[in-house]
């Protein structure tokens, strides 16, 4: 398929790999930001045949596995609303609250719908004024303008049963927080290449020059993971440390101006927490005021669900590399992909489900 | 200073995990996704109350003596939302079903009985339709339609109509191709192209347009089974067809059946445009349904010879080989990836759902 097959091409990523492993004279840590980036390394086995010159950390990087536990318990108590048709994007759906995930409220007679577009929830809204339509918005840059323009189109037409529960967040106040721990091991990133596309890749410069640490804005095909890999081992064996961009074909520095100032019209930084990290200060997006009446959390007044994480998850030192997910007590007994305990179980591509997937291939191999 | 903390405040949960998702108390949709939590249901539910040695096989059909001899029986209920989409209807789908899961476990497809259930506001003309691709697929299969039933409930309690078609086929000597059957050193091949019935059917739901229609597969298999047998007999091992779940799916339950490992070393065949979609719709085209293509162990060393009978028949024109059976990883499906790094294949809890990122 044209601009996929290309950046699939086998012959081309193994001279990749081979570069790769004879440029580092020794094991690099890398933190690929993003899930869709995770994705790609653990479906084609990139961390497996680069394992001696770089260890891949997955990053914080994935909305389903970062969503705190206290939203996904208040997208639950409005989905059980019977007067709610709840909107979410596909994967959230079996993320778990603290009872239960959007699956079973769906099955406990909810209505609970799997849209693609958050446009298309608005659209649901026009056409079922009886109900209240409530739009989960999750993600982070690359999802936020799509949401910002829901929520300014429901303005726009005056539709007044429309409205969101935010949970945005946002790449950089994470890596700074990353960078800041004292036990930080992650020597170079691979930015999320979607974040940049509309952010552009100016907010890394500063950090770039205060840490001392490569970032390389990366794509989420084999090629692009490959290449973005290799950029940033050539600078950590150099002793260089600057924004570089793999991603030329989406990503320019200033990015999608337009689509920036959408989301600066709709939303403003918020602390946000981060499932398994703990609040992150200025490290969301929220509704600004003027839209407070799209806030689902102010119109259902949702502000006292509250709930703690498991205190036996250790999601936070696995997402920060300083764990390895199979060290965890509760790995493979009681946290499985089945009955995830925390985030990184969730999504198939999690850190500790991909772990926990690989180790049962070891295991059975009897290695 | 940022610091990232782990939030460790005691509860008043303690230890206990918070998240028993697999205690169910209602049915969900993933309980019919072909995958975890399908078996879960049969395992926990079903099987428990309906003993019996033919069920305990889970086949996709049963084979049971009858006066001295052996015949297969299966059913099969279609529920598909539209009931017609691009390549058929579900009459077609009533008719391929079951006649492919009689095929898959060895037999020739004989007998069909047909059940519906009628929404009250069906339009007539779409019945006709539905009945007329019966008639022409049950008469191009060498089927016969031999008894039937029809309920009609209010509008509202079903989706313009719902099928349900049991068959009979009878067996051949020395042809028993079961899942429990997969050998060490197997060749693993598929019959064609991936994903075409779900894409199609997702691409109707969710209103997506390609430069090239997505059509569904739906098609029935005797003739490729017919085909193998004539040329393989008993060195075809496992058959079967990759519907619900995918080739993922019918691949992991003959991993489990047989306590074999399965390697994909070679990418499965995918058309463009149902790659297209897939990428579009974050889905993978391993675990899309297809009605139409199956999954065929056979001894190695006659591998050739079973792709030159699959491919002798048109539904399976495109048949190749995707990967082979060995003795390591028993119980699990790992791909070989371009890079020559692997990746487990495993079964999903439910039904696929659409990724974010």
């Amino acid at each position: 398929m044209k601009y996929l097959t290309e950046y699939r091409d086998p012959e081309l990523a193994r001279t990749l790999v081979d570069r790769i492993n004879r440029t580092a004279t020794k094991r690099w840590t890398l933190m690929e930001v993003c899930g869709g980036q995770t994705h790609t390394i653990v479906k084609q086995g990139i961390n497996e045949v680069l394992s001696e010159a770089v260890e891949m950390i997955h990053g914080p990087g994935c909305p389903v596995c970062v969503t705190p536990l206290e939203q996904i318990d208040r997208a639950l108590h409005l989905a059980a609303n019977p007067d709610v048709i709840f909107t979410s994007f596909g994967d959230m759906l079996r993320v778990p609250g603290s009872e239960c995930d959007l699956l079973q409220i769906r099955a406990r007679g909810g209505n609970v719908r799997v849209v693609y577009s958050p446009l298309d929830a608005v659209k649901l809204a026009q056409k079922h004024p009886d109900k209240e339509v409530v739009f989960f918005a999750v993600g982070f840059e690359t999802t936020a303008p799509a949401n910002a323009m829901a929520v300014w189109r429901a303005r726009e037409l005056g539709i007044e049963n429309f409205s969101v529960l935010v949970s945005h967040v946002t790449v950089p106040p994470a890596m700074v927080a990353l960078l800041e721990d004292p036990s930080n091991r992650v020597q170079a990133f691979l930015a999320a290449g979607h974040v940049c596309t509309i952010m552009g890749w100016k907010e890394y410069e500063p950090l770039v020059e205060r840490y001392e640490v490569p970032i390389i804005v990366t794509g989420f095909e084999p090629l692009d993971i490959l290449e973005g890999i290799w950029m940033a081992v050539r600078q950590l064996e150099d002793g260089r440390h600057e924004v570089e961009n793999q991603y030329v074909r989406a990503v320019r520095r200033e990015g999608n101006r337009p689509a920036q100032d959408l989301v600066s019209t709709v939303f403003q930084p918020v602390d946000r927490g981060w499932r398994g990290i703990g609040t992150i200060p200025a490290s969301g997006l929220g509704l600004r005021p003027e839209f407070a009446a799209y806030d689902a959390e102010k119109k259902f007044g949702l502000e006292d669900i509250h709930a703690e994480e498991s205190p036996d998850c250790r999601a936070g030192e696995v997402l920060k590399g300083q764990l390895k997910p199979h060290q965890c007590p509760s790995f493979g007994t009681r946290c499985t992909p089945e009955t995830p305990l925390g985030a990184p179980m969730v999504s198939s591509e999690g850190a500790c489900a991909a772990y926990y997937n690989f180790g049962r291939l070891r295991a059975g191999a009897g290695a | 200073m940022t610091t990232i903390t782990a939030r460790r405040t005691p509860t008043i949960q303690g230890i206990a995990c918070p998240t028993p998702v697999s205690n169910h108390t209602h049915v969900q949709l993933g309980h019919g996704s072909g995958g975890k939590m399908s078996a879960e249901l049969l395992r926990e539910r079903f099987l428990p109350r309906f003993a019996s040695p033919f069920l305990a096989e889970l086949g996709d059909g049963a084979r049971v003596p009858v006066s001295g001899s052996e015949v297969v029986v299966s059913t099969d209920t279609f529920v598909v939302s539209p009931i017609e989409f691009p390549g058929g209807n579900i009459g077609h789908l009533a008719v391929h079903g079951t006649v492919n899961d009689l095929a898959m476990m060895g037999a020739t497809p004989k007998y069909l009985s047909a059940g519906f259930v009628l929404e009250e506001g069906l339009e007539l003309a779409v019945l006709d339709r539905v009945l007329d691709a019966m008639a022409a697929a049950a008469e191009a299969c060498g089927v016969e339609i031999v008894t039937g039933d029809t309920k009609v409930v209010d509008r509202g309690r079903a989706d313009g109509l719902y099928v349900n078609t049991t068959g009979i086929g009878f067996l051949h000597d020395g042809f028993r191709p079961s899942p429990t059957r997969a050998r060490t050193g197997d060749s693993v091949l598929v019959s064609g192209p991936l994903g075409r019935h779900g894409m199609a059917i997702m691409a109707v739901r969710e209103g997506l347009a390609f430069d090239s229609e997505i059509v569904s597969d739906t098609a029935s298999l005797a003739p490729v089974v017919a085909s193998l047998r004539d040329r393989l007999g008993a060195d075809v091992h496992c058959l079967r067809d990759a519907t619900r779940g995918g080739l993922a799916s019918a691949l992991n339950e003959i991993a489990r059946a047989s306590k074999v490992g399965v390697v994909l070393s070679r990418p499965a065949p995918v058309p463009g445009p149902v790659e297209a979609a897939c990428e579009m719709l974050g889905l993978d085209p391993l675990y899309v349904a297809n009605e139409g293509v199956l999954v065929a162990f056979v001894a190695s060393e006659r591998e050739e010879e079973a792709l030159d009978a699959m491919r002798s028949q048109g539904v399976g024109a495109e048949g190749v080989k995707i990967g082979s059976v060995v003795g390591e990883h028993p119980g699990m499906v790992v791909q070989r990836t371009g890079l020559g790094g692997s990746r487990v294949v495993d079964m999903l809890p439910g039904d696929q759902l659409p990724r974010i990122c």
